[in-house]
């Protein structure tokens, strides 16, 4: 009797933490998107958080330094966002590299990123050999 | 000629592992055979030698440039400095996997040495154990992640270590702080499994196994501190911790060895929770392969990335075989490891150490969760998501406060039924911590904060109340002074008196959490020389910038005057007369890197951090763009830690010599 008891208890806490857990990470999840995949969600996109990555293109950075206003445009062969990012550029960032962003896209179809993730993987790239 | 060497030893390794493994599996059922006992040591001597030359001869091509060697040439090249050539061995997959194999080597010889002609009965299953681990671990490199592999083209040059790595000097030692810490969890590993194997013993192990234990968990305790003071020094973003996947992969083995530490001891104290135990004890090492493999192996980069290589499915098989064997090892001996009574009383400490348990496992079971929830979702829908903080933070915020309840009633509380004394001194405690809270209400904290210093506090007085208690008890049994008791209190029972150290280390921590997480202030502008900006009571001036090249990179720092108050008037005013500090945040531009790494300059008092960093500079307009951040109570992390570690050892030095 007091051995079912106990199971049981461990069993209703076992579920409450699962559900705690689970629940949790789907408020937390966070989609990963290229600019294709965005423009084809159409209005849906609007306002919620995800991370956006593409190559930053050429000739597209403009950066305010007395403002901090950070503005660029990511691609992926197919379609262009352009971004807007209150901050200096983290020093990983150059024009022609790939780069992931995290916000949320406006009405206005300009994606305001909070932050520019930079990647410190373990794994590093060689410069291309002059 | 290194190359081969460094193979050859391997493959001596190999043998080595593979001979003592038939050896003592063969000799399983002769048991008292000091002839197969002796062979067993032999190998483990041999397995030692063969990775230690391998380690030597990696050294060597890395050292001396063998660039001909495929790990050589990614991992170093002619400007890498020495110590950062040396740490090479561990900046890459390959040479990991030798470093732990060499390690776990270490830990097998001295095992065999050390219980030489003692317990005959288990030693030989707990070597048996260890030489199947380190059999995989030589085999492996013998296979598909052979650190001596040849280029077809020697280039005349290498690659080099990644900046980020090679920009601090805790980077050379984080790394196999860490990894001492996972292979030493190997050994009460071994010694459970060894205990089922040999199917004669229940509790020996616990006893045989707690000095190990000890020592792996101070190590993992160092590097994972060593890695967040790592993150802060480096990346430049002001943060510690960011529930990045390596920073989970080394945390999760820290939770369940934690976990264990007081688990086992309830087993000692009161023969209970032996499954329980060896549960805990396979979790924990299938943890630790999953950490290497998963810092290790391309995996967390993408899933896809992590197929086209022959490593990862071979890593996998092993978990999932160590995991089935472990499993129904101890399933086939649940009759004879079954604990006969149960708990007393819920108000015990025994009880408080299972829920301390529960909540443990809950917050390794979370990150697991967070941790491979991304690689699940990529895997079925090929859709790629990520898991940010705020999940991570949504659960330890109330998981890490429960803990720290049940921290201070298990101190409280007694083994077995706690009485009313043991409600008094509750009594006592709750009473100063409503007070505590009620004064730290008063002075403007709130929320989710005011209970975390809540039960910082509750924690904190239930530590201190057992030093004054235990020493006032043994003043009037021996009437020695005060301070002497409490001196000799640390002598008599080291394990209990510093484990309630590391209870005051965890405090400090988490007050430094607490406190880092809640005030933390932001302020990022371009200034040109001489102009100044206000951040938190601070003003910083901008007083040049100033190129040191250097051999291996050139580095760019921009001297900036700290002053107090938010004063403007310093602004443009030459010299530096009452500032503060000068921090001299710089930009590193290495050789072989397209782009700087940052290193950022921080002013540390007990109260706050300040902490700069160069964003970006132009040496033509003389303007440089600044990142300043800050921090209240960071350095109590770091203090808090290094108690913790400090504890740890003292918890596991011997008491007496022998």
């Amino acid at each position: 009797m007091k051995r079912i008891r106990l199971v049981l208890a461990a069993v209703i806490v076992a579920g409450a933490l699962i559900y705690l857990i689970v629940g949790g990470i789907r408020g937390a999840i966070v989609y990963y998107t290229t600019p294709s995949e965005l423009l084809a969600q159409g209005p849906s996109a609007i306002g919620r958080t995800m991370r956006l990555g593409g190559q930053v293109m050429p000739g597209s950075r403009r950066w305010n330094a007395g403002t901090l206003d950070l503005r660029f445009t990511l691609g992926d062969g197919n379609a262009t966002v352009p971004v807007i990012h209150h901050g200096a550029p983290p020093d990983l960032f150059t024009e022609g590299q790939g780069a992931v962003v995290e916000g949320t896209l406006g009405a206005d179809g300009i994606f305001t990123a909070r932050s520019i993730i930079v990647k410190h993987s373990e794994e590093y790239r060689p410069p291309p050999s002059p | 000629m290194m190359a081969m060497l460094g193979f050859l030893s391997l493959m001596l390794a190999v043998g080595c592992a593979a001979g003592g493994l038939v050896t003592l599996l063969a000799g399983h059922r002769l048991r008292h055979d000091p002839a197969r006992a002796a062979w067993g040591r032999a190998a483990a001597a041999g397995l030692f030698a063969g990775v230690t030359l391998a380690v030597v001869m990696m050294e060597a091509a890395l050292i001396g440039f063998d660039f001909s060697i495929r790990y050589v040439a990614a991992n170093v090249n002619r400007a890498t400095p020495l110590l950062f050539r040396v740490a090479g061995l561990w900046g890459a997959l390959e040479g990991s996997i030798l470093l732990w194999a060499w390690i776990l080597a270490a830990l097998t010889l001295l095992v065999a040495v050390k219980y030489r002609g003692r317990h005959p009965d288990l030693i030989p299953s707990v070597l048996t154990v260890l030489f199947g681990i380190a059999l995989f671990f030589v085999g492996v490199m013998v296979g598909p992640a052979n650190p001596f592999a040849r280029l077809p083209v020697v280039p005349p040059d290498g690659r080099g270590l990644n900046p980020l790595l090679q920009n601090h000097l805790l980077m050379a030692i984080h790394p196999p702080l860490l990894y001492v810490g996972y292979v030493g969890l190997s050994i009460p590993y071994a010694f459970a499994m060894g205990t089922l194997l040999s199917g004669q013993h229940r509790d020996e192990w616990m006893t045989l196994t707690r000095r190990w234990t000890l020592v792996a968990w101070t190590s993992l305790t160092a590097g994972l501190l060593l890695g967040a003071r790592w993150s802060y020094d480096v990346l430049g973003w002001g943060g510690y911790w960011a529930w990045d996947p390596v920073e989970n992969a080394a945390f999760m083995p820290w939770l369940v060895a934690t976990a264990f530490i007081h688990s086992s001891m309830v087993q000692e104290r009161r023969r209970l929770l032996r499954i329980w135990n060896v549960s805990l004890v396979i979790l924990a090492f299938l943890l630790t392969i999953f950490g290497t493999f998963l810092t290790r192996s391309g995996i967390l980069a993408s899933v896809h990335s992590f197929t086209q290589s022959l490593i990862g499915p071979v890593f996998v098989a092993f978990l999932g075989l160590v995991m089935v064997a472990s499993f129904l090892a101890l399933l086939a001996r649940l009759p004879q490891i079954r604990d006969e009574g149960g708990l007393d009383s819920p108000l015990s400490r025994e009880a408080m150490m299972l829920l301390n348990n529960v909540v443990l496992l809950t917050m390794a079971f979370t990150i697991f969760v967070g941790t491979i929830f991304p690689l699940i979702v990529e895997a079925a829908t090929g859709a790629k998501v990520t898991v940010g903080p705020p999940f991570f933070n949504r659960l330890f915020v109330p998981l890490g406060i429960v803990l720290l309840m049940v921290m201070g009633l298990g101190t409280a509380l007694r083994w077995g039924r706690s009485g009313a004394e043991e409600m008094r001194k509750l009594g006592w405690l709750i009473g100063i911590t409503l007070l505590t809270v009620t004064a730290l209400g008063f002075a403007g904290i709130r929320g989710a904060g005011l209970v975390a210093l809540g039960a910082v506090c509750f924690v904190t007085v239930a530590q201190v109340g057992e030093y004054v208690r235990g020493a006032l008890a043994r003043r009037a049994a021996t009437s020695e002074s005060f301070p002497v008791a409490l001196r000799s209190l640390f002598a008599l029972n080291r394990q209990r008196y510093y484990g309630y150290l590391t209870h005051l280390g965890l405090a400090i921590v988490i007050t430094g959490i607490v406190g880092s997480q809640s005030g933390r202030i932001e302020v990022q502008r371009q200034l040109l020389v001489g102009q100044a900006m206000q951040v938190g009571g601070y003003t910083l001036r901008l007083d040049g910038l100033v190129a040191l090249p250097g051999a291996d990179k050139l580095v760019v720092a921009a001297p900036v005057a700290v002053f107090s108050g938010n004063s403007t008037a310093l602004a443009g005013s030459p010299g530096s007369p009452g500032a503060l500090d000068i921090l001299r945040p710089s930009e590193n531009f290495y050789r072989q890197a397209r782009t700087p790494v940052p290193t950022p300059a921080v002013r540390s008092t007990w109260r706050q951090d300040l902490y700069v960093v160069l964003m970006a500079f132009d040496p033509a307009a003389q303007s440089a763009v600044l990142r300043a951040v800050v921090t209240p109570l960071v350095s109590w992390i770091w203090v808090g830690g290094t108690i913790m570690v400090i504890a740890g050892v003292l918890a596991g030095w011997p008491s007496h010599p022998t």
